[in-house]
C-alpha cells in the first residue's frame, strides 16, 4: 500500500468524473496551439512534461534511454474547466488529432455544484431518449378509396392564422340580394387575424442571440415572405428590436414579445408613431418551457452596445427577468388588462397572444382566455424547449411534455366548440431528432394551429453543437464556439450572416416539400389538418390512449 | 365508389326510374346498400304533405315500443305505408318497414315551422336512441312530405324486394344511392341519402377531413349533429348549418366546403364577407374526392365538386325533369329524350342550382358568378 501522505490531492477529481473526455494524439499533434486557444471552457491547456523516452538509431539496435521535456495537451481536472464536448478543438485541428470522447459513467452533476453555485446552464432538457412526438406516426393513408394527391404536382396551401377567429354566428353580416356584406353599423369588435406560415421561429433574443444569428434568421424569413411567398413569422424574444427594423416595412413578419423584464420596450413603444407597418402581433410571455417559473436572464458580459441600446439599459450590467410580471394580479384581470392594453398600443389591427410554459394548468390558462374577446391565441411551450440561461434543475426536471398538453387544451376547446376561434399554438422539441416536418404535423394533427421552433432552427441554420448529452450547452456564458450565443465580435464574426440566412430560406423549403409529403397521402391540401386525428397513430398504448388517438403496431 | 341518382321534376315520378338508373351505372357499387329519399310526395301522401312522415324499420317489439312512445307524446297515427314484401334472396328481410304519417300532438299545429321541426327531430332522435343498442328501432327521417327508405343489398335487388314497381309511391323529388362500402362496417345509418330538418344530400367519394369536420359540428350544440356512421353525413349537416343555422344563401355552401384562395377571393364582389367566412368556417373545408348531391326544404337540387380531387358527376335533362347522377350512362337512361350537348359537368368552382320542379338550372361559379343554362 502506499502511504496516505502521497494522495495529497484526494479531493481533486479524476478524469472519469468529467462527461467528455479528451482523446488527444501525440503522434498526429504538431503543436500549433489552435485547439487550446479555441476552448471555450479553458479545458485544455499546453502542459510540459518529463518523459522516458527510448530511441534507437544505426544497423544494429542499441536502444538509449533520455530524459525529455515535452509538450502535450492536457484536460482540465477543475469542475468550473469540465470539457463541453463540442469539438471545436476538433473542427480546428489541422491533423484530426483531438476529438472529446462522451464518457457515460461521469459523475458530473454530482460536483458540479462548487462553492456552492447550482449548475447553470444553456440549451435544452438534458433527455437523449425518443420524445412522443417521435412515437407517432402518420397511418391513414389514401390510395384507393380516396386518391392521394402528388406532392410534387398539386397545388398543397400549408397556410394557418394566428389571431382570434370570430364563430360564425357572431359575423355581422347581412345578404343584399344573396351577396353577403360585412355590417359595420352594429359596431361589432373584428378581431385581427393574420395568415401565416404554420411552422414559426420562436422567442429568441437580441442579446440571448448573438447580432449575426439574430440578423441572419431576420433575413432569412424576410427573404421567405418576399421572395419565396412563405408568411413565415419570427418572435422576437424579450429585449426590444433594432430600431431600423421596427420602423422597416418588414416589421410584419415579427412578432415582438413583452416580457416580465419589459425590456426593450421603451425604444418599441417611441418606435410605434414612426412605423410604416404593424407588426404580426404581440407575443406576452408569461412562462418558458425550458425553464417554468423563471425568467429571462442576460449575463452582464453579454450586455454590450447594441444591447444596451436596443434593451434600453446600461451597458454592463446583468438583466434578469423577474419570474412573474409585476403587475400581474390575476389572469382575469392584470393579464386582460395586458392583453387590451397592447391591443390598443397599435389601435386593435394587431393579434396580442400570451405564451405559456407547459403546465397541467394550462387548460385553466386556456379558459381564462376563451371568455377574454382580445386575446388571440395561446402559445404553449413543453418542457424540451430551449434557453440561453437557466438553471440545470429547471431545464431537466421542471415543466410538461408539449404532447399531451397540447392535446387536453385542443379537446377542452372542441368540448366547448371554440377548436376554431383560439388558435393554439405548440412548441418545445419540435424537431429534436430532426424529424422537423414530422413532428410539426403530428402537433397539428393533435390540435396545433401552428409551432415554434427554436432549436432546430439554430442546429440547422448555424449548426449549434448542443445536444441532450449535454454536449456544449454553455449559451450563458457568452463564449458560444459557434458565435451564436455570444455578443463577443470575436466569435460572432465566425458566423457568416448571409450563410444562416440561406440555411433558414433552405431549411423552410425543405420543410415544405416533407409537410407536402406528409399531408398528400393523407388527402388533405386546402386547409391545415389541424385536429385531424384518425391520421396519426402511437407506437404505444399508453401513449395513444393519453393522446385519444390509435395504437398501431 | 357510390352511384348517385337524383332526379328532380315538375310530376310525380316512381323511385323504380331512380333504381334503373343506379342499375345503368351499377358497375360503381357493390350492392352493400341503397337508400331513398323522396321528397314532395305524390300518391297516397299527397293529401297529407302538412303532417310529418316517420320513416324507418322495427322489429315488431321496437314498433310496440315505438308506438308507445308516439302514443304517449301525442302523435296519432293517421297512414301507415308498407311495402309489401317479396322474398328475394340474399336479403334478410326485417320485421317493419314503414312511414308512418302523423297528426302532431295538440298545441303544436298552431306552433311555427322551427317548433315543430324542433319536435320533430327531437322525437326522432328519441327513437333513434331507444333503438340503437339492438337495433330494434332504425328511424331515418320525420318530416312532412318526406320519406327515406334503406336497407342492405343490390338495388334492383331491393326495388323488387320492397315491390316498388308496383307501388303507388311516387314523388317530385328522388335521391336514390347505391352503395360502396368502404371505410365503415355495413350499417343503415351509414347509407346515404342523409336528411335533417329539410336538407338532404348523399355523397359519392370519401370524405378525408372528416374527424375535424365531425368534431366542429358536433360541438355546435345542435342536438340533431350527431350519428356521422359514414364520413358523408357531415356534408348534409353542413347544409343545414350554413343554410338554416346561418341562414347563409344556399350557394354559400360551395364557398364552406371549397373555401377559395385569398388571391381569387379578392376578385370577388362579397371579399369581406367570403374573406371572413373562410376563416370563421376552416373547419368545415373538404378536401374530397367528393361530389355532393343535395336538396334544400323548397325543393331547389345541386351538385357540387370538391376542389380538386373530384368525383363523377353530371346534370342534365330537359325542363320540367332534370337529373343529377354520378355517371353519364346514368342521365341516358333517367332522362334519354333531353339534348346531351347541355349536360353540365360541374368542376371545382362550380355549384349546379336547380330550381323546384325542374324549372331552371343555373352555374354558380366561385370566381364568375352565376350563369343561367337551362329556363
Amino acid at each position: 500500500m502506499e502511504p496516505v501522505a502521497r494522495l495529497d490531492n484526494n479531493h481533486e477529481l479524476t478524469l472519469k468524473e468529467f462527461p467528455f473526455l479528451i482523446k488527444w494524439r501525440d503522434d498526429r499533434c504538431k503543436r500549433c496551439g489552435r485547439c487550446t486557444a479555441v476552448c471555450p471552457m479553458f479545458s485544455i491547456t499546453p502542459a510540459v512534461i518529463a518523459k522516458r523516452v527510448v530511441s534507437s538509431s544505426g544497423a544494429t539496435p542499441t536502444p538509449h534511454v533520455e530524459r525529455q521535456v515535452v509538450t502535450v495537451i492536457k484536460q482540465s481536472t477543475n469542475i468550473g474547466n469540465y470539457c463541453t464536448g463540442c469539438a471545436t478543438c476538433s473542427l480546428v485541428c489541422p491533423n484530426e488529432a483531438i476529438e472529446p470522447e462522451y464518457n457515460p459513467n461521469n459523475k458530473f452533476l454530482i460536483h458540479k455544484n462548487a462553492a456552492g453555485g447550482a449548475y447553470t446552464r444553456g440549451g435544452r432538457r438534458n433527455d437523449p431518449l425518443v420524445s412522443t412526438l417521435d412515437r407517432l406516426k402518420f397511418t391513414r393513408i389514401s390510395m384507393l378509396t380516396d386518391p392521394a394527391l402528388d406532392a410534387g404536382r398539386h397545388e398543397f396551401r400549408i397556410r394557418t392564422y394566428l389571431g382570434r377567429i370570430l364563430p360564425a354566428e357572431e359575423l355581422p353580416v347581412k345578404f343584399v340580394n344573396g351577396s353577403g356584406e360585412m355590417d359595420a353599423s352594429g359596431g361589432k369588435f373584428i378581431p385581427p387575424v393574420r395568415e401565416i406560415y404554420p411552422v414559426m421561429i420562436g422567442s429568441m433574443s437580441v442579446g440571448a442571440l448573438s447580432p449575426t444569428m439574430w440578423e441572419g434568421l431576420a433575413m432569412g424569413i424576410t427573404y421567405l415572405n418576399e421572395v419565396e411567398g412563405m408568411p413565415v413569422v419570427m418572435c422576437s424574444g424579450e429585449g426590444g428590436m433594432p430600431l431600423r427594423l421596427l420602423k422597416s416595412r418588414f416589421v410584419k413578419y415579427f412578432i415582438p414579445q413583452i416580457a416580465s423584464g419589459y425590456f426593450g420596450w421603451d425604444e418599441i413603444i417611441r418606435a410605434i408613431p414612426h412605423m410604416v407597418e404593424d407588426p404580426c402581433a404581440i407575443e406576452i410571455k408569461y412562462g418558458q418551457g425550458a425553464k417554468p417559473g423563471d425568467g429571462g436572464l442576460l449575463m452582464a458580459h453579454k450586455v454590450l452596445k447594441l444591447i444596451s441600446e436596443i434593451r434600453g439599459v446600461p451597458q454592463g450590467v446583468d438583466l434578469p427577468s423577474p419570474p412573474t410580471h409585476q403587475t400581474k394580479y390575476s389572469i382575469e384581470e392584470a393579464v386582460a388588462k395586458m392583453i387590451q392594453s397592447m391591443s390598443m398600443a397599435w389601435g386593435f389591427r394587431v393579434p396580442v397572444y400570451p405564451k405559456i410554459s407547459g403546465t397541467r394548468t394550462a387548460k385553466a390558462v386556456l379558459n381564462n382566455l376563451v371568455r377574454n374577446p382580445f386575446a388571440a391565441g395561446l402559445s404553449i411551450d413543453g418542457e424540451d424547449g430551449g434557453t440561453g440561461a437557466a438553471y440545470n434543475v429547471s431545464m431537466d426536471k421542471m415543466g410538461h411534455p408539449i404532447a399531451s398538453n397540447l392535446r387536453d387544451c385542443y379537446l377542452d376547446l372542441v368540448k366547448q366548440g371554440k377548436q376554431n376561434e383560439l388558435p393554439l399554438i405548440a412548441a418545445g422539441g419540435v424537431g429534436k431528432k430532426g424529424n422537423l416536418a414530422a413532428n410539426a404535423a403530428a402537433l397539428i394533427m393533435l390540435g396545433a394551429s401552428a409551432v415554434s421552433i427554436g432549436k432546430y432552427i439554430m442546429q440547422a441554420a448555424a449548426g449549434c453543437l448542443g445536444d441532450e448529452n449535454n454536449r456544449c450547452n454553455v449559451c450563458n456564458i457568452g463564449r458560444c464556439p459557434r458565435g451564436i450565443t455570444t455578443q463577443d465580435p470575436k466569435l460572432y464574426r465566425r458566423l457568416d450572416v448571409d450563410k444562416v440566412a440561406m440555411r433558414v430560406v433552405e431549411v423552410y423549403k425543405a420543410l415544405d416539400t416533407e409537410l407536402k409529403k406528409i399531408f398528400a397521402p393523407l388527402g388533405r391540401s386546402t386547409e391545415l389538418p389541424i385536429g385531424m386525428s384518425d391520421a396519426i397513430s402511437a407506437d404505444d398504448p399508453a401513449i395513444a390512449e393519453r393522446l385519444n388517438i390509435s395504437y398501431v403496431c | 365508389m357510390c352511384r348517385l341518382s337524383a332526379i328532380t321534376a315538375k310530376d310525380y315520378f316512381s323511385p323504380v326510374e331512380n333504381i334503373l338508373t343506379l342499375e345503368t351505372m351499377k358497375e360503381g357499387h357493390d350492392g352493400s346498400g341503397m337508400g331513398l329519399i323522396l321528397k314532395d310526395l305524390g300518391g297516397e301522401f299527397e293529401s297529407l304533405k302538412d303532417k310529418p312522415v316517420l320513416s324507418g324499420i322495427c322489429s315488431d317489439a321496437g314498433l310496440a315500443a315505438l308506438n308507445r312512445y308516439m302514443d304517449a307524446a301525442g302523435f296519432t297515427l293517421v297512414h301507415t305505408w308498407t311495402p309489401k314484401i317479396k322474398p328475394v334472396r340474399g336479403i334478410t328481410a326485417r320485421d317493419n318497414y314503414f312511414a308512418r304519417v302523423y297528426d302532431y300532438p295538440k298545441g303544436i299545429n298552431d306552433l311555427s315551422l322551427d317548433k315543430k321541426e324542433a319536435l320533430l327531430l327531437k322525437t326522432r332522435l328519441t327513437l333513434r336512441k331507444m333503438g340503437e343498442s339492438d337495433e330494434s328501432i332504425i328511424v331515418f327521417s320525420f318530416y312532412p312530405d318526406v320519406v327515406t327508405l334503406k336497407e342492405v343489398g343490390d338495388p334492383l335487388e331491393l326495388c323488387e324486394f320492397f315491390g316498388l314497381d308496383d307501388s303507388t309511391l311516387k314523388a317530385k323529388i328522388i335521391f336514390a344511392q347505391g352503395r360502396q362500402n368502404t371505410n365503415y362496417a355495413i350499417n343503415l345509418y351509414a347509407c346515404h341519402p342523409f336528411f335533417i330538418q329539410g336538407f338532404g344530400s348523399m355523397t359519392n367519394g370519401e370524405n378525408t377531413a372528416f374527424v375535424p369536420i365531425r368534431e366542429f359540428l358536433a360541438s355546435r350544440g345542435f342536438p340533431g349533429y350527431i350519428g356521422y356512421n359514414s364520413d358523408s353525413e357531415v356534408f348534409t349537416h353542413i347544409l343545414h348549418y350554413a343554410a338554416r343555422g346561418l341562414n347563409y344563401p344556399l350557394h354559400y355552401y360551395k364557398d364552406i366546403i371549397t373555401p377559395l384562395k385569398p388571391t381569387e377571393i379578392d376578385k370577388r364582389p362579397d371579399k369581406a364577407f367570403v374573406g371572413h367566412l373562410k376563416k370563421s368556417l376552416r373547419p368545415l373545408c373538404i378536401d374530397g374526392p367528393n361530389c355532393v348531391i343535395g336538396f334544400a326544404p323548397d325543393g331547389t337540387c345541386f351538385m357540387v365538386q370538391d376542389s380538386k380531387k373530384l368525383r363523377p358527376g353530371v346534370v342534365g335533362g330537359k325542363k320540367g325533369k332534370i337529373s343529377l347522377v354520378s355517371e353519364e350512362c346514368g342521365l341516358n337512361r333517367a332522362v334519354p329524350d333531353r339534348d346531351a350537348n347541355k349536360d353540365i359537368f360541374p368542376m371545382r368552382y362550380d355549384m349546379v342550382i336547380v330550381s323546384p320542379g325542374a324549372e331552371e338550372v343555373k352555374v354558380w361559379n366561385q370566381l364568375q358568378g352565376w350563369t343561367t343554362t337551362m329556363n
